[in-house]
């Protein structure tokens, strides 16, 4: 049996373990419910698109493509990077819709993606992701899951609920200057013709160590047609990615990578807000893009486009949704990994490749 | 009861083990902090645990050759046999998670396909092929062998103050007494 002062040193070892465990908890979030954890984005992106199984959080529609890099040496001044080498590097990409729900018809309004992986043959791999508006929605963390709360459907009407949405614009000014260049800018008939931007910055580093801030764009060489009305009435759900599988069954589809470059005092940190348009570009090469599949077969659908992963040369800048992505794209990629038995085949199947490509 | 004189670890096991003890605590803070993460902290804290976990694996090689060669003192004959089980089976436990955790950290990464970065250019091979599917199991694992990991340290700091506040059985002074020993 232990006397008292046996008793208070048990105490005192049990109020060890205590604050052992406490610091633990406090660490991990479960102290803070307001804190903004990849969990609350999970359940801010099920509650907006119901829960879908095996597939991507967001930009669960999509279908794989395949090609070269074709570098022409012109970054290699600005970059290390391997791949920015004259020569061709092995490219695997992905195309899809922004939104959560993997089965959603194909809308002109819908942001339309191009993710693309850069596999060097030697050297180090380089993950982008890109899309079709000249600026992003908003500049943090928080603002993205304030705006994939605020724009759930109802579901008696389908459509986001007008006061939460109002809701949403008042705390992010940003997002409403954004959206205003955004409706500025026409949307293109397809992905083929669509003009994909990096939108955060990064900064490129040269051999001597140089480094500058840098944007990245995919320009299409094929001519920009706006959006008709045929395309709109029509009741295909895949028109888009129909017309892209036709497409590079024809012919390849070619996109300059556009290298924007940053003066001092060009915001690095605000994806809401563009660059002055004299900034210098310079083109790095050609994503010559020949090859379409089914996410059933294709090499995209097992990849994480998670935009931290560069090579060296080329490194995060200061804007706080590179973090943010990174995280969230890899609770998600796991949830995905983890659920793969239950997932529905994705909206384009092999068998509607074939047939858009006759 | 009584102090028992027994002989100390040696400083080079003292070393290993304080070293590896703030290494692996920051390990899981790290880990359970980033996972809980989207803010700019997620890339450092990422940064961190990625060679960090390395390090520990080369660390819980070294020690475990150095504990074959220069075997611990002997635990106080005064010790029960049920503590003296929980002692050992502790033990094995702690050693295997060092071991497994970055093992599977490592599995996990090359199975999911992400090129695994130490700091700069500096990257290690895969050590599994890319499989969508074992990262669906691997992953869920690292984590709950980081909880059990830090259920057995919580075990482990339990009965070192236990042996040292209370049983005074000169347990926790073999490795955490400041007074120099003979080297075994």
């Amino acid at each position: 049996m232990y006397h008292a002062g046996g008793l208070a040193k048990l105490g005192a070892i049990a109020a060890v373990i205590l604050i052992a465990v406490g610091i633990f908890a406090y660490v991990g979030g479960w102290l803070s419910p307001n804190r903004l954890t990849q969990s609350a984005f999970v359940a801010a992106f099920q509650n907006a698109s119901g829960s879908q199984p095996g597939f991507r959080l967001n930009h669960a529609k999509g279908i794989c493509v395949s090609g070269v890099f074709e570098s022409n040496g012109g970054a290699t001044s600005l970059s290390k990077a391997s791949l920015f080498a004259p020569g061709r590097v092995l490219v695997v990409g992905r195309i899809s819709l922004a939104g959560g729900m993997p089965f959603q018809p194909d809308k002109a309004a819908t942001v339309r993606s191009l993710a693309l992986r850069f596999l060097p043959q030697s050297g180090e791999e380089w993950r982008i992701g890109t899309v079709n508006i000249p600026v992003f929605v908003v500049n943090s963390a928080r603002g993205f899951y304030d705006q994939t709360l605020a724009s759930a459907p109802v579901p008696a009407t389908g459509k986001p609920d007008p006061i939460k949405m109002q809701a949403f614009l008042a705390r992010h000014p940003e997002a409403v200057k954004a959206m205003a260049i955004i409706q500025q800018a026409p949307v293109s008939s397809g992905f083929a013709d669509a003009t994909y931007r990096g939108l955060d910055a990064f900064r490129f580093v040269n051999a001597s160590g140089a480094s500058v801030p840098v944007r990245w764009s995919l320009v299409p060489t094929e001519t920009f047609v706006a959006e008709t009305e045929v395309q709109t009435a029509s009741t295909n759900k895949d028109y888009l990615f129909d017309a892209l599988i036709a497409r590079v069954s024809a012919r390849a589809l070619d996109w300059h990578l556009v290298v924007t470059i940053g003066q001092p005092g060009d915001p690095t940190d605000d994806a809401t807000l563009p660059w002055p348009s004299d900034r210098r570009e310079v083109d790095a090469g050609t994503v010559r893009i020949d090859h379409v599949t089914s996410e059933a077969t294709g090499r995209c659908t097992d990849v994480n486009y998670d935009p931290t992963v560069l090579p060296s040369g080329i490194e995060p800048s200061d804007d706080p949704l590179l973090s943010a992505r990174s995280a969230v794209y890899a609770r998600s990629f796991t949830l995905r990994a983890e659920e793969h038995r239950e997932k529905l085949p994705s909206a384009i199947t092999p068998q509607d490749v074939m047939a858009a490509a006759q | 009861m009584s102090a028992v004189p027994r002989t100390g670890f040696s400083a080079v096991a003292r070393l290993l083990h304080w070293l590896m003890a703030v290494m692996i605590l920051a390990m899981l803070l790290i880990g359970i902090g980033m996972v809980a993460s989207v803010s700019d902290r997620y890339e450092l804290l990422v940064s961190i645990h990625r060679p960090l976990g390395i390090g520990i694996l080369i660390l819980v090689a070294i020690r475990l050759i150095y504990r074959r060669l220069h075997p611990p003192p002997p635990l106080p004959a005064t010790m029960p046999s049920v503590m003296r089980l929980a002692a050992r089976v502790s033990h094995l436990l702690l050693y295997g998670l060092m071991l497994m955790m970055p093992l599977v950290g490592w599995g996990m990464l090359s199975a999911a396909g992400y090129p695994i970065v130490l700091f700069g250019a500096v990257q290690l091979p895969p050590i599994l092929p890319q499989d969508y599917a074992v990262y669906g199991w691997l992953r869920p694992l690292h984590t709950a062998l980081a909880y059990l990991l830090f259920a057995t340290f919580l075990a482990h700091l339990g009965a070192a103050l236990f042996h040292g506040l209370i049983r005074h059985d000169g347990v926790l002074t073999s490795m955490a007494s400041w007074r120099r020993t003979a080297a075994k």
